[in-house]
């Protein structure tokens, strides 16, 4: 049976009803689809300058199942290549992350430059002219690699949009996070590399889901509140927005303390008065209104299909990807400007572990929730619909509405409904 | 450097310990803390010298974190861990890195067996502790627990304390 792409969606706004097919989570063929019209044709995140900040520097990172190199070389300029040897295909670098002057495959011992140029082979003598023209045995670079401020994203196809346009109205989100630096943000101690068994899907639900936050996460609130001072009066409140192009951000204030630049009574008087004047600093930069937004409202954003920024009592970056319909592979960073004070920056850790990552009082409840919607599809995967309607007939969809997610859905829907070229 | 203490005292103690988890009796494991003490899981393959400072550990807890991750795992809203998930931990190569009694370090191997909802997941590392002496009895200043492991793609979460 072919999955129809027109069975998976029930958008029906004179009813207020909006349904994915749970098909979406469980069907192979959707995942082939998936891989095809989304994976190959959006742009992807792949890492931050900060990570390969010296020439020479290298990191190894898995982007929608492909391995890459993400390099910086002895010239500066960044590049990233397919990690595969052109002679046999195995992978040419094998550490995680490191400084070198070249790469080198261990099975033949074909070694190459930084810029991907193949510099050094044995019995180089036995090759042909033929074979030495037209980079034919130099490392393959990923068709387009581009950046935004330091955000660097790869794209499998050699033509389309460029990444500014692509990312068109998530822009004004990404500035208001990468703002909060007067210098530059920074990726702040490697990355967490964990895993849901779930649908990918699901994962771009979750991080943006403000309906889920108060049940799922109970215990997370119940603990905050365990140390006083920890929380200031102020409701979640605020609103979701379609960005276009299938991304979408919900923003909204919060109670918990943000190192920019929102200040708890547990923090103490000094965190205060550095807080104070971080936001004061961003009052002199950008005005009171933009700077009342950066430093009091939270985004959860969701750069389409799979980048998720969310700047809350931490920053974090996040990118995830399928191995199989009930499987996915995360990867988790944190962020923060380079120019923090190392008071500042030991409470925005502390702040990240308490929430975030698969050792804090959050995350771990949002991986049982999917593994457990994604169990829930074995019942009901040939009938079952999940429901996104909540705020479908309101003009101004809340934080707890799922807007943002119908933003994903549609745009999601366009795309593996197109007929393969 | 001496500390009076043998390997056959360390190693029921963290036996002791290894069962107290295994038995979810987390506010008796608790109790083999002292007051202050801190609690750790830096990310999986770090080094011994690994800082919460300047790495994205999984756990880094001061003492008042420490206290509410087990009252937090007691609850029936620390959704990961309800219904309680079946453990058992095998704990080797006790050995005595060092110190006085005031204050030493000890090291330890593990395996530790996770299964829930019928996935079972395997955790293996190391534990560096440091460790004083109250009352005569053994108590725990701080605890770190290497995950030697590349990543923890397979086992998602680390809801445990492993």
């Amino acid at each position: 049976m072919t999955a129809s792409p027109s069975a998976l969606l029930d958008d029906d706004r004179a009813r207020g009803v909006f349904r994915v097919a749970r098909r979406a989570f469980t069907d192979p063929v959707i995942l082939a689809r998936e891989r095809a019209a989304i994976f190959d044709q959006c742009w992807l995140y792949l890492g931050h300058e900060s990570e390969i900040e010296k020439p020479g520097d290298y990191l190894t990172r898995k982007v929608a199942g492909r391995d890459i190199i993400f390099t910086r070389g002895k010239d500066g300029a960044v590049r990233a290549f397919f990690n595969t040897c052109p002679h046999r295909g195995a992978l040419v670098c094998r550490e995680a992350a490191g400084n070198g002057a070249m790469f080198r495959c261990f099975y033949h011992s074909w070694a190459f430059d930084l810029e991907g140029k193949l510099v050094n082979r044995p019995g180089d003598e036995a090759y042909g002219e033929g074979t030495r023209k037209g980079g034919m045995h130099d490392l393959v670079r990923v068709p387009r690699l581009e950046q935004y401020r330091g955000l660097y994203f790869v794209h499998y196809q050699a033509a389309g949009d460029d990444l500014k346009t692509y990312l068109g109205g998530a822009l004004e989100y990404i500035d208001l996070v990468l703002d909060q630096s007067e210098t530059a943000m920074e990726i702040v101690g490697g990355t967490q590399a964990y895993g849901f068994d779930a649908n990918w899907k699901l994962l771009c639900e979750n991080s943006f889901d403000g309906y889920h936050g108060l049940p799922t996460h109970v215990s997370y609130f119940d603990y905050v509140k365990s140390k006083p001072g920890s929380l200031v009066e102020v409701a979640i409140k605020g609103r979701a927005f379609d960005l276009g192009n299938g991304h979408a951000v919900v923003q909204y204030t919060a109670p918990w303390g943000r190192p920019v630049a929102q200040t708890v009574p547990a923090w103490g008087e000094e965190a205060a008065r550095e807080v104070a004047a971080i936001k004061a600093r961003l009052v002199a930069r950008f005005g009171a209104e933009r700077a009342e937004r950066m430093a009091t409202t939270n985004r959860n954003l969701l750069i389409f299909p799979n980048f998720v920024i969310n700047d809350i009592m931490a920053v974090t970056f996040r990118t995830f990807y399928p191995q199989a319909p009930d499987k996915q592979e995360v990867n988790a960073w944190a962020l923060a400007p380079r120019e923090e004070s190392p008071a500042m920056r030991e409470l925005r850790l502390f702040n990240f572990l308490e929430f975030l990552g698969p050792g804090g009082f959050a995350t771990p409840d949002d991986c049982e929730a999917l593994a457990l919607c994604q169990r829930g599809y074995g019942s009901l995967a040939g009938a079952g619909w999940n429901d996104i309607s909540k705020g479908y007939l309101s003009d101004e969809p809340q934080v707890d509405d799922e807007a943002q997610m119908r933003a994903f859905w549609r745009e999601w829907h366009r795309r593996v409904s197109e007929q393969p070229a | 450097m001496s500390a009076s203490v043998t390997r056959g005292e360390l190693e029921d103690f963290l036996f002791l310990e290894a069962a107290l988890l295994d038995n979810w009796q987390l506010d008796e494991w608790l109790a083999l803390f002292v007051e202050g003490a801190r609690y750790f899981i830096p990310p999986a393959g770090a080094d011994d010298d690994a800082d919460p400072a300047t790495s994205l550990f999984y756990v880094a807890d001061d003492y008042h974190r420490l206290c509410e991750r087990v009252k937090r795992l007691k609850k029936r809203t620390a959704h990961a861990e309800f219904p309680r998930s079946r453990c058992r931990r095998m704990v080797s190569n006790v050995r005595l890195l060092g110190g006085a009694d005031e204050r030493f370090k000890v090291t330890s191997n593990f395996v530790t067996w996770r299964s829930k909802l019928g996935v079972t997941n395997t955790f293996f590392g190391h534990h560096l502790y440091e460790m004083t002496r109250i009352d005569g009895q053994l108590r725990i200043l701080s605890k770190k627990t290497f995950l030697d492991q590349d990543d923890i793609r397979e086992q998602g979460k680390v809801s445990i304390i492993p």
